[in-house]
């Protein structure tokens, strides 16, 4: 690094206290950003929108990052870490909008409380609460799970975001737009790792398409409309996922063929009298997950971090 | 300077439109803040700073209103560039300063000005190609990465990709075949 920027020690000394930690207190993600619903929208149905996409990407991110020291070389870790940052600035933005349409949303904590309200929805939330698709919530595997997991979420985020930009909610237009760009890149590491793993050895291509079978199951339900989804698709503020059928059909269909894989014949994983994750019914694993990425926040609610 | 106004009034303060001085003043220290993790650049090379303003309320009260931009949603530079902007402005004299984000349109790795390129180059890192513009249902690309980038180092276009995921989410991996050395390349977002 050039001189002019001295030794890393130089600001220690004077300055204030802010220095020290990203501690200069309250930081809105959504500072300046006009969060005004758009008209004829009700803000607790805006509110459940957003948290579901939030809450996808903040599972989907908490699970990649327990690949963190995991993967099996640095730079496949680096990238699960990339991803894993990725979503989970996608999950802050969309649980801060969710919090900025409908303050109901927010669990409440003690007076006094310096947890923000998009850490309070990733945090203070119970399980019910959660409005993910299962596929972000199921354990981790072996490697090969992860590439299906991501391929099979990616595939339908991609999609979803692509449409997302042109909603009414110009939080959502510009959380979208960005997201685009991001999961460009996720769809692409997993297309090309599945390839490699299905042409690899016959170790790896076993392995894939065990994990292939795992996950299908759940994947329909990322193309699965839930009521709600339905109308803020009419509204011109949300996509219907079942639209992006078609499309999510084709993409993973071209990858299947390049790999020379069969597309899998597994019926759908079933909620509870029709319903699932995106009515808050989960699988055990979403307990597990929640306890582990909730507990510190928990025993603290007064905490600074 | 509509836009500014509006968003001024809607804050309960007045544009200040004889603060040209000021404004310049802080915009000058704005800009010299430089990227917390790449620091041979500062946000205006970067792209990430949107505006700088300087708003005065009803008893006359100076702040400075800065709009920056993330790179990546996910960037978690964004409260270092916060602080760093809240003290270079308190040195230049401005003790308010509310830094805002602007999320539309999203960073593009074609704001990279000239000057930050450059910046790029002189330390070794290779710097962007123009950005994607998209439309529509986006590409599924499996083959071997997008356009590869000459070396840095030596110049050669033997430069094959090691991963689109680097040290920081807006970097890739590369490594030169000619003269052996790995590089970063900055990501055409």
């Amino acid at each position: 690094m050039n001189d002019e920027h001295g030794s890393v020690f130089d600001g220690l000394l004077g300055g204030d206290s802010s220095q020290w930690a990203f501690g200069t207190g309250f930081e809105d993600p959504l500072a300046g950003v006009d969060t005004t619903p758009p008209g004829g929208v009700d803000p607790a149905e805006l509110a459940t929108y957003c948290l579901m996409l939030g809450d996808d990407a903040l599972i989907m991110s908490q699970r990649l990052s327990e690949w963190c020291s995991r993967a099996p070389d640095l730079e496949e870790d680096i990238a699960l870490a990339n991803m894993a940052l990725d979503l989970l600035g996608q999950a802050r933005l969309l649980l801060a909008r969710a919090a900025a349409a409908d303050p109901r949303v927010v669990p409440a904590l003690p007076d006094g409380s310096p947890v923000p309200p998009e850490d309070a929805l990733a945090f203070f939330r119970d399980d019910r609460a959660f409005r993910n698709v299962r596929l972000a919530e199921v354990a981790n595997g072996d490697f090969a799970h992860v590439v299906v997991r991501l391929l099979l979420f990616s595939t339908a985020r991609l999609a979803l975001l692509e449409r997302l930009r042109a909603s009414r909610d110009t939080v959502l237009a510009a959380v979208a737009a960005k997201g685009v760009k991001e999961v460009t890149y996720h769809r692409d590491w997993a297309g090309r790792w599945f390839l490699t793993l299905a042409q690899g050895t016959e170790e790896s291509r076993r392995r894939l398409l065990s994990a292939l079978d795992a996950l299908w199951p759940l994947q329909p339900e990322l193309v699965a409309a839930h009521p709600l989804e339905r109308s803020l698709a009419l509204a011109g503020v949300g996509v219907d996922p079942a639209s992006l059928r078609e499309e999510v059909d084709a993409v993973l269909g071209q990858v299947f063929s390049l790999s020379d894989v069969g597309r899998p014949e597994r019926a759908p994983l079933a909620g509870v009298g029709g319903r699932t994750g995106r009515d808050g019914l989960h699988t055990e694993a979403l307990s597990l997950l929640l306890a582990e990425m909730q507990v510190v926040a928990r025993a603290h609610p007064d905490g600074r971090w | 300077m509509n836009a500014a106004r509006r968003a001024a009034e809607a804050a309960g303060r007045t544009h200040d439109p004889d603060a040209d001085d000021a404004r310049r003043r802080a915009a000058e220290a704005a800009g010299q803040v430089r990227d917390p993790e790449m620091p041979m650049l500062t946000l205006t090379d970067l792209g990430v700073l949107r505006g700088v303003e300087v708003e005065r309320d009803a008893n006359g009260a100076r702040t400075v209103v800065v709009s920056i931009t993330p790179t990546y949603t996910g960037c978690p530079a964004m409260g270092t560039m916060r602080d760093d902007l809240v003290h270079r402005l308190g040195d230049a004299g401005f003790d308010r300063v509310e830094v805002r984000v602007v999320l539309d349109p999203p960073w593009s790795s074609d704001w990279i000005s000239e000057r930050g390129r450059a910046a790029l180059r002189a330390a070794g890192l290779s710097a962007p190609g123009p950005a994607p513009r998209r439309t529509g249902p986006v590409a599924l690309t499996l083959g071997p990465a997008r356009t590869a980038p000459p070396c840095p180092r030596c110049g050669s276009a033997a430069t094959r990709l090691t991963s689109e995921f680097g040290a920081t989410a807006c970097k890739a991996l590369y490594r030169c075949t000619d003269c052996a050395e790995p590089f970063e390349h900055v990501k055409e977002i």
